[in-house]
């Protein structure tokens, strides 16, 4: 008896049939989940990775020391430092790249620097057309700091309890 | 002297190319609103929007594509054929279109009413089991030749149970019973989709793998042969090939409008929905049911493994509609139909 059932239940493609009234029922009633997304956008975290950006202090003195632990940790090594002393005698990076098309995006720089200048900000809009433009230097990553402050310092205040 | 000329030789020219634009230009038409209508069903079945930055809607989205592909690169392959590579695009697309001839639109116009319109169509659409070949071989690349492989076993073995259901249609029909326009007219009051029912189905079916749609879209297999045959091609050979499979969607929905559905036909025999004018709405309206039923499918149903397929096509398809042609020239002997 079951192998006739199973037969005629083949034969009348009634899962099928059972599935294509699901699909179109949904196409009719369903709610729409789509981020609609240069006009709308997602929630990020406050501990999201995106862009680097280099800090200063509210005095506008730059807060890097130069001590280099971000380029150690950095397991993609998109992270070149050369530094020497300041005039006033504390030590300063004279030159701070990364190489955006080799970064990982992993946040160890940022969990490594004691002083909390490199971070990964929340900007992750930052395609170019040409490959140059993603070699970033200093100038590039403190003007980064400087236009995102605001927000980096909030999501900073926010994490805090947690670390 | 040269109004003779002009009468009887470029008149008649100008009057045919006159008269294939009035069909080739809507189809080409349906076939680019095609892809769009194929991603907002797919969306709209996964709670997606789909496509509806371009223009309202997204209406203007073929257009965006098309112009996008335009300006592609043409790349040729290391080591491909270059004529025959570059043939086979064609020849699908050139297909495609070459079977809406005998497509009838209303009771008094297809671009060529031949007497074995039905034969021809079939004829047509087996060839294009050639152009998936030359592409597949010329591309001179391991998947495009497996996926041309696979198309021509899937479409080869799907075409012999719609032999057998279309050799039901013309048996109903009787005497003419291979031209398109005595097909649709032996369906007035009874569509042959009623009493041909499992028959309608199985050829539905049988479309879907012979125009290498899912759940049959083996040959195409992402997931394993990366997009099938035309994975070489680009630019507006990549377009040719899309076009010429949009075309045959199109094609087969008209096919099985035509052989099942009524062709243009309206459903109600009344007030002016029967009159001549109305034919080709009530043709487009049905033949846009059928392939809105194409990507309904293709919104719903996981791929088919290869050797399921096989079966089917084989050992389901092919019994059943040998046994309906049976019955039916049974049927028709036996009560002296």
């Amino acid at each position: 008896m079951s192998v006739l059932f199973r037969s005629i239940r083949s034969l009348l493609l009634l899962e099928l049939v059972r599935g294509m009234a699901l699909t179109l029922w949904t196409m009719f009633t369903g709610r729409r989940v789509t981020v609609n997304y240069p006009y709308e956008k997602g929630v990020l975290s406050p501990r999201f990775r995106g862009e680097h950006a280099l800090r200063r202090y509210p005095t506008g003195e730059e807060r890097c020391i130069a001590c280099k632990l971000c380029e150690a940790i950095c397991p993609a090594q998109a992270i070149t430092i050369e530094a020497e002393p300041r005039e006033d005698g504390s030590r300063r990076t004279t030159r701070y790249d990364i190489d955006m098309t080799k970064c990982i995006y992993c946040g160890y720089c940022q969990e490594a620097c004691p002083v909390d200048a490199i971070v990964q900000g929340p900007n992750y809009e930052f395609s170019t057309e040409t490959r140059a433009e993603l070699y970033y230097n200093k100038d590039k990553l403190l003007d980064n700091g400087d236009r995102w402050e605001h927000l980096i310092a909030a999501n900073i205040a926010q994490d805090a309890a947690y670390r | 002297m040269i109004m003779d000329l002009l009468l009887n030789t470029v008149w008649p020219a100008v009057k045919i190319l006159l008269t294939i634009l009035v069909v080739v230009v809507p189809v080409i038409l349906g076939v680019a609103y095609m892809t769009l209508a194929e991603r907002k069903v797919i969306a709209a079945a996964q709670f997606r929007h789909g496509p509806n930055v371009v223009g309202p809607f997204g209406v203007l989205q073929p257009w965006a594509d098309a112009l996008k592909l335009m300006f592609k690169e043409v790349i040729l392959p290391a080591g491909a054929n270059k004529v025959v590579f570059f043939l086979a695009p064609m020849l699908t697309f050139a297909l495609a279109m070459l079977a809406w001839a005998v497509i009838p639109i209303t009771e008094n116009f297809a671009i060529a009413d031949i007497n074995l319109g039905l034969l021809y169509l079939f004829a047509i659409s087996s060839l294009g089991v050639y152009g998936i070949i030359m592409s597949g071989w010329a591309s001179n690349s391991k998947y495009p030749f497996l996926g041309a492989l696979r198309s021509a076993a899937q479409m080869v073995s799907y075409e012999v149970s719609m032999g057998l259901i279309i050799i039901t249609v013309v048996i109903t029909v009787g005497a003419g019973g291979f031209n398109l326009g005595n097909i649709v007219e032996a369906q007035k009051g009874l569509w042959f989709a009623i009493p041909h029912f499992p028959m309608f189905v199985v050829f539905f079916i049988s479309a879907l793998a012979e125009t290498n749609r899912a759940p049959f879209d083996l040959p195409e297999g992402e997931s394993e042969l990366v997009a099938g045959y035309f994975l070489e091609y680009s630019s507006m050979q990549f377009a040719l090939f899309f076009l010429g499979e949009y075309a045959n969607i199109l094609l087969m929905s008209a096919m099985t409008v035509v052989l099942f559905l009524g062709g243009y036909l309206s459903p109600f025999g009344f007030w002016f929905l029967d009159d001549v004018w109305m034919q080709p709405i009530w043709f487009v309206l049905k033949t846009s049911l059928i392939a809105f039923v194409f990507l309904w499918v293709r919104a719903t149903v996981p791929r088919y493994r290869y050797d399921q397929l096989m079966r089917l096509g084989w050992k389901v398809f092919l019994p059943l509609s040998l046994f309906w042609v049976v019955l039916t020239a049974g049927v028709i002997v036996g009560f002296g139909l």
